[in-house]
């Protein structure tokens, strides 16, 4: 099978990942949208290894899960701090810092 | 002996800064003080009139040297002072004058507060006028030009409570500054043509300048020369300056500073005589004032104003003489001295006129008034006898040179200035006839003449404490007053005769001026003959409205001719919506200008950049959804960028 | 080594500055006194200067003294004093006393007002007064580039607050419309001068890449031997980097306006501070640093800075005559004044730059006295506005004729100083430019125009209700006012103490500008 069809795959996921953190408010939608895109880059990074023939992409595929799991952690523990502050999840109640 | 020159100078200026300095300890004495000055520096000029006299006609000139004043690399003015004939022609008729008139101010400002410095505004004119009759350089001689021009502001302001003295005051300073500008483009000509402005360095090299360079000076000598002694177009300041006390009209603007430009002419003779065009605008302006002043004169029925119409003219006379070149340079310092003997004393008289008449200025309220001041009365129709030009008398002599020597400049021009110069005599016996009937002969109007009212300005608010508005009791000045007036008579009877038979004017002052005989068209006699009889047609004809007729109290409306010439031929008028009106206008715009464009494109700038940032700070709207939007933005536009790049 | 009199000269106002802000709170008086002491010692000590220093001696620059300062960067801490700044530092030296007893009641606290135990206006007014001197005065004596910018720039702050803080009582809007102008003048001020350092500075810093130093004797070292190379475009890009900062100091139509603010809206002593003394720094740097760091690029710009400086003239005397305010009158009178001297800078000839020297000094003097008893006049009644006045000679005739004197030396009476130095700059750019010269004697005229019609609205007239009783001049004040006049009296009619010791300055500059005198045009027949 062509490995093009996997990048193909992947910028598909990573758009609508993007739109995701572009368009929805509830901060775990964003959220998730956000791990769409890293898991996207994740796609492309394995296909280009195989493309190449060598294990690098495979290597940075695996850094970016550990970061991930890393934005998992913090990302969800403000997420909950914030909705047990605001009583809300939506990232447009966040907007104190503007001028 | 020539270090005595400075002393003319140092005499009244010492007596200007104690005056002005010195506070009320001096107010008793202050004027007597001033006049023992004036008296001072007149008497250092006799001193050396007597040594001059001792020497050779061409071994007459002196020099004083005091310290050099602007030394800059090739521009040097020295405070330095030069004596010649002219100079000391100049400096007995201003000290000598000048003394009278202090004695006369004891007298007539007896009653005025401010008595001391206006004596200190009078030794201060006299120190300046004499600074600039005896600089050596045009750059001194500058100084005592302005001088003059402050003693003058400052004299004709002296009632400065009165609103329309200090607008004259402003004006005659402002229209000299015109005159002003003439003077310093003129020295300034000289240095970038000479190297020097200094009297021996220009005359000595005139020779070797271009006629245009020349020419160029002496016009703007001319222009200097306008202003101060009021020829047209810089005329206009002298019949306001009559708000100043009557002393100062004959002082300054009748005898001494309003006669500054012919002496700057005459001194300047070199330059004058290698620029032939130029002499030629000097005469027509000489011709133009001298009928223009003397219909002015005829016009007005403020006294001191139609003598200033009548001084006006009179130095027309001395200029038109002064551009004939060496043929007219004598007789315009004749006709000045003369007419200094003359103008003043008829402005003494004025002033006393209106002493004894609670200081009324109009003639139609005069009338009969020979009776009662038989000694002004005398000696003001002697000055009016010698201002006509009656065979005799001083101006008769002078006056008479003048229009041969017109008549000799030859051709079409030496008719046509002939001719001018006769009607201008006409016309002078006319007005003066006039003024003289009007004061001192017919009905006494001022019996039944309104008494004036409270609020209207006098114009001597001296009157002030001599009891004014109450119907006048005219009477004779005291004596202080009549002496200065008597000597200016016996001068006015006797310096024409005394300058004129011999030639002994022509012989003392020709080797500073230079002098050459034109040859006339027509012969003296009939030229003397043309005079007198022209003379007795403007007596004749002012005695048939003045004499025959009652005059009346109020003016009647008179010609189109007559109207103008109250307003002094309209100049004024001209003057007010040209240029006050226009400056005013230009002012204002300027302001708004300067507030709206020139500071407007500053804060214009400034406003701007704030707006921007106003708009700019929108961007940061919070929405962590817009920041994402775009940074995907511009990672679009990078990646677009590179692929673009990568295509190329 | 010798005795550093340059530094001790401007060192000494600037401990008295720190000496009179530390007196306490409660001691006004005293702080006034401290500061007159101080500024009376500092003319003592500038006389000695004056005196030590020889117009005719050798090198361009006399009682040097040199300091390394940041050595990575060729900045050196240089001092020197040529003719032209000798005149200059004797005249700021002469006129801060009169400032400050002109000044003694300007930031009296006012009756009524809260006492506050922290609160010193009094010595903050005459401390800043002190630091403004102390930093002009060493920027006349800097030889060094960055030095000089250093202290340019500094002296911004220390106005800034002068005219901030301590503005003109009467005003006709009441205390808030005066603190709204005050601060919007303060802002102004500040701004201008900051737009114009900061260009200066880039010019500053592409002096040293080009040169590899900042020392004015050493750039002129490197000139004359030929090892200097600059670019004719470079050279004259940084030419108009330090002009146009000079010329918003001075200032020049049309980056002027922030004067007529400035001057309008603080105390009468102030505004001589600013026109008479901070902003003859503009100028004399204009001779100092424009010509000769860049004779080209001078020669280069002269036809059109000509052209503003007489636009300076003509305009600021027109604008002087349309205004109601008798400061802001004074103010575009200045900038006509500026516009004469930056003429005969730029004239290029002896008389031109010897007359503008000398009329920095003249006008100085000229306007201090103007600008004070305008100052006397102002408090008296509490208002600028001209109409406000009329008849005062009747109630105040030794006011009255002091304030006259000082309008005749601004519209230059012969007799009086202003003129010789206003005749030499003519008569110097006559002679190269003989059309400019002439329309610039139109300012003659016009500033006898804006003088007079002051003087007679304030002076003349019947005597206004609203000054009647106006107290006439008290010693102080004639104190202030009698030293001035007699100065322009004497310098007037004996100007040659000044010009001996400028002179020669005059004609090194010249020689670095490498410009000699036109000759006229018959001296080869003389």
């Amino acid at each position: 099978m062509n490995p093009v069809y996997y990048l193909y795959l992947a910028s598909l996921l990573f758009t609508i990942g993007a739109a995701g953190v572009l368009i929805r408010r509830n901060a775990i939608v964003v959220f998730m949208c956000v791990e769409l895109m890293l898991n996207a880059c994740n796609l492309a990074f394995v296909a280009f290894s195989r493309l190449h023939g060598n294990l690098d992409g495979q290597i940075i595929a695996f850094f970016t899960m550990v970061v991930a799991a890393a934005e998992v952690v913090v990302g969800l523990a403000i997420i909950v701090s914030m909705f047990r502050a605001r009583h809300s999840a939506s990232v447009d109640d966040a907007s104190l810092m503007k001028l | 002996m020539d270090n005595l020159i400075a002393l003319l100078i140092a005499a009244p200026l010492l007596g200007a800064a104690v005056l002005l300095c010195g506070g009320r300890a001096l107010d008793r004495v202050g004027h007597w003080l001033g006049t023992v000055l004036a008296a001072a520096s007149f008497v250092i000029g006799a001193v050396l009139f007597v040594d001059m006299l001792g020497k050779g006609a061409d071994a007459r000139t002196m020099h004083q040297h005091l310290f050099t004043w602007v030394p800059v690399a090739g521009f040097k003015a020295d405070m330095g002072f030069q004596l010649d004939q002219l100079s000391m022609t100049f400096v007995l008729l201003i000290s000598g004058v000048g003394t009278l008139i202090h004695l006369y101010s004891v007298g007539y400002m007896a009653h005025d507060e401010r008595r001391r410095r206006f004596f200190g505004y009078l030794n201060l004119f006299l120190a300046a006028m004499l600074l600039l009759v005896l600089a050596d350089n045009y750059l001194l001689l500058y100084m005592g030009w302005e001088g003059v021009g402050l003693a003058s502001y400052l004299l004709i302001g002296f009632w400065q409570h009165k609103p329309s003295a200090a607008t004259a005051a402003k004006k005659a300073f402002l229209v000299n500054r015109v005159g002003d500008m003439g003077l310093s483009i003129a020295i300034m000509l000289m240095f970038t043509t000479f190297g020097t402005f200094a009297f021996g360095g220009v005359f000595g090299a005139a020779d070797g300048a271009s006629e245009g360079k020349l020419t160029a000076i002496s016009l703007m000598l001319l222009l200097a020369a306008c202003g101060k002694s009021a020829q047209v177009p810089l005329q206009s300041w002298l019949g306001d300056a009559m708000e100043g006390p009557t002393p100062v009209s004959a002082l300054i603007h009748a005898a001494t500073m309003v006669t500054a430009g012919v002496y700057l002419i005459t001194r300047s003779s070199a330059v004058f005589n290698g620029a032939p065009n130029a002499q030629l605008v000097v005469v027509v302006v000489g011709a133009v004032t001298l009928i223009f002043g003397a219909i002015v004169g005829c016009a007005k029925d403020d006294i001191k104003k139609s003598l200033a119409g009548s001084t006006m003219s009179q130095i027309g006379y001395m200029i038109l003489a002064a551009g004939l070149g060496p043929i007219g340079y004598v007789f315009a310092i004749m006709h000045l001295v003369t007419h200094g003997f003359f103008k003043a004393g008829l402005f003494l008289g004025a002033g006393s006129v209106m002493h004894g008449m609670n200081d009324e200025v109009d003639m139609r309220k005069y009338g009969g008034l020979r009776r009662y001041m038989p000694v002004t009365f005398v000696t003001f129709g002697l000055g009016y006898l010698a201002i006509i030009g009656f065979p005799g008398l001083s101006g008769f002599f002078s006056k008479d040179k003048i229009i041969e020597a017109a008549f000799a400049k030859g051709g079409t021009e030496g008719w046509i200035l002939g001719a001018v110069t006769l009607l201008g005599a006409a016309i002078t016996a006319y007005y003066m006839t006039r003024m003289m009937l009007m004061t001192f002969f017919g009905e006494e109007r001022w019996r039944h003449a309104e008494t004036r009212s409270p609020d209207a300005p006098s114009a001597e608010p001296a009157a002030a404490g001599r009891g004014a508005h109450d119907e006048p009791h005219p009477h004779e000045s005291p004596w202080i007053m009549t002496i200065p007036m008597i000597v200016l008579a016996v001068g006015s009877v006797g310096a024409g005769a005394f300058f004129g038979i011999g030639n002994r004017f022509l012989n003392w002052l020709e080797p500073v001026t230079g002098h050459s005989e034109g040859h006339s068209p027509v012969s003296a006699g009939v030229v003397t003959t043309a005079t007198i009889v022209l003379l007795l047609v403007g007596v004749g004809i002012a005695y048939l409205q003045y004499g025959r007729r009652p005059v009346p109290a109020v003016a009647p409306r008179g010609s189109l001719l007559t109207r103008a010439a109250r307003r002094d031929l309209l100049q004024d008028d001209f003057n007010h919506v040209v240029l006050v009106r226009g400056g005013e206008h230009l002012t204002r715009s300027l302001v708004y200008v300067d507030h709206s464009l020139v500071d407007g494109v500053v804060n214009g700038t400034a406003a701007s950049f704030g707006g921007l940032s106003g708009r700019l700070r929108k961007v940061q709207n919070g929405y962590a959804r817009s920041y994402a939007l775009s940074m995907f933005g511009g990672t679009a536009v990078v990646v677009a960028a590179t692929l673009l790049m990568r295509a190329v | 080594m010798s005795f550093p009199f340059l530094t001790v000269t401007a060192a000494l106002p600037a401990a008295g500055a720190i000496v009179t802000a530390a007196v306490p709170a409660a001691r006004r008086t005293a702080a006034k006194w401290t500061a007159l002491l101080f500024s009376i010692a500092t003319l003592a000590l500038a006389a000695v200067v004056v005196v030590k220093f020889d117009p005719g001696g050798s090198g361009p620059f006399q009682l040097t003294e040199s300091h390394t300062w940041i050595k990575d960067f060729g900045v050196s801490y240089d001092l020197g004093v040529d003719g032209i700044g000798v005149a200059l530092l004797a005249l700021t030296a002469l006129l801060i006393p009169f400032v400050i007893l002109a000044g003694w009641h300007d930031a009296d606290v006012l009756e009524g007002a809260e006492p506050n135990r922290r609160w010193r206006p009094t010595q903050g007014f005459f401390a800043l007064i002190l630091a403004v001197e102390a930093m002009v005065i060493l920027s006349f004596e800097a030889t060094d580039v960055f030095l000089f910018y250093l202290l340019f720039e500094a002296m911004l702050i220390p106005m800034y607050f002068l005219i901030g803080g301590f503005g003109d009582r009467a005003h006709a809007g009441g205390d808030e419309a005066a603190a709204t102008q005050r601060s919007y003048a303060a802002v102004k001020f500040l701004l201008y001068n900051l737009v114009g350092g900061l260009i200066m500075l880039a010019a500053v810093i592409g002096v040293y890449v080009v040169a590899g130093t900042f020392s004015l004797t050493d750039i002129a070292h490197l000139r004359a031997s030929g090892d200097l190379s600059m670019a004719t475009s470079t050279e004259r890009w940084l030419f108009l980097g330090f002009f146009f900062a000079f010329a918003v100091k001075a200032p020049l139509w049309p980056v002027h306006t922030w004067l007529p603010n400035a001057m309008g809206e603080s105390t009468a002593p102030v505004a001589v501070l600013i026109t008479a003394v901070v902003d003859k720094v503009g100028t004399f740097a204009m001779l100092r640093f424009c010509l000769q760091l860049f004779p080209e690029a001078s020669k280069w710009a002269t036809p059109v800075i000509l052209v503003l400086a007489l636009i300076s003239i003509v305009y600021g005397a027109l604008l002087a005559v349309g205004q109601r305010d008798i400061k802001r009158l004074i103010a575009y009178a200045s900038i006509s004044h500026f516009g004469f001297i930056i003429m005969g800078i730029f004239a290029m000839t002896s008389q031109g730059q010897s007359g503008a020297t000398l009329y920095m000094v003249n006008h100085g003097i000229s306007t201090a006295a103007l600008m004070l008893v305008a100052g006397f006049l102002i408090s008296r009644r509490g208002s600028r506005l001209i109409s406000d006045y009329g008849g005062v000679q009747k109630v105040a005739p030794v006011l009255a004729g002091t304030f006259l004197i000082g309008g005749l030396a601004t519209l230059s009476l012969p007799g009086l100083s202003p003129f010789v130095s206003e005749f030499l700059v003519l008569v110097g750019t006559f002679s190269r430019y003989p059309v400019i010269g002439i329309i610039a004697t139109i300012g003659i005229v016009l500033a006898a125009l804006y003088v007079l019609v002051l003087y007679q609205r304030t002076m003349t007239g019947p005597v206004k209700a609203t000054v009647q009783g106006m107290p006439d001049l008290k010693v102080r004040e004639l104190v202030v006012v009698a030293p001035l006049i007699a100065l322009l009296i004497f310098l007037g009619v004996y100007p040659k103490p000044l010009t001996d010791i400028v002179n020669p300055a005059v004609h090194q500059t010249m020689s670095q500008v490498d410009q000699t005198d036109p000759h006229p045009q018959l001296e080869a027949s003389r």
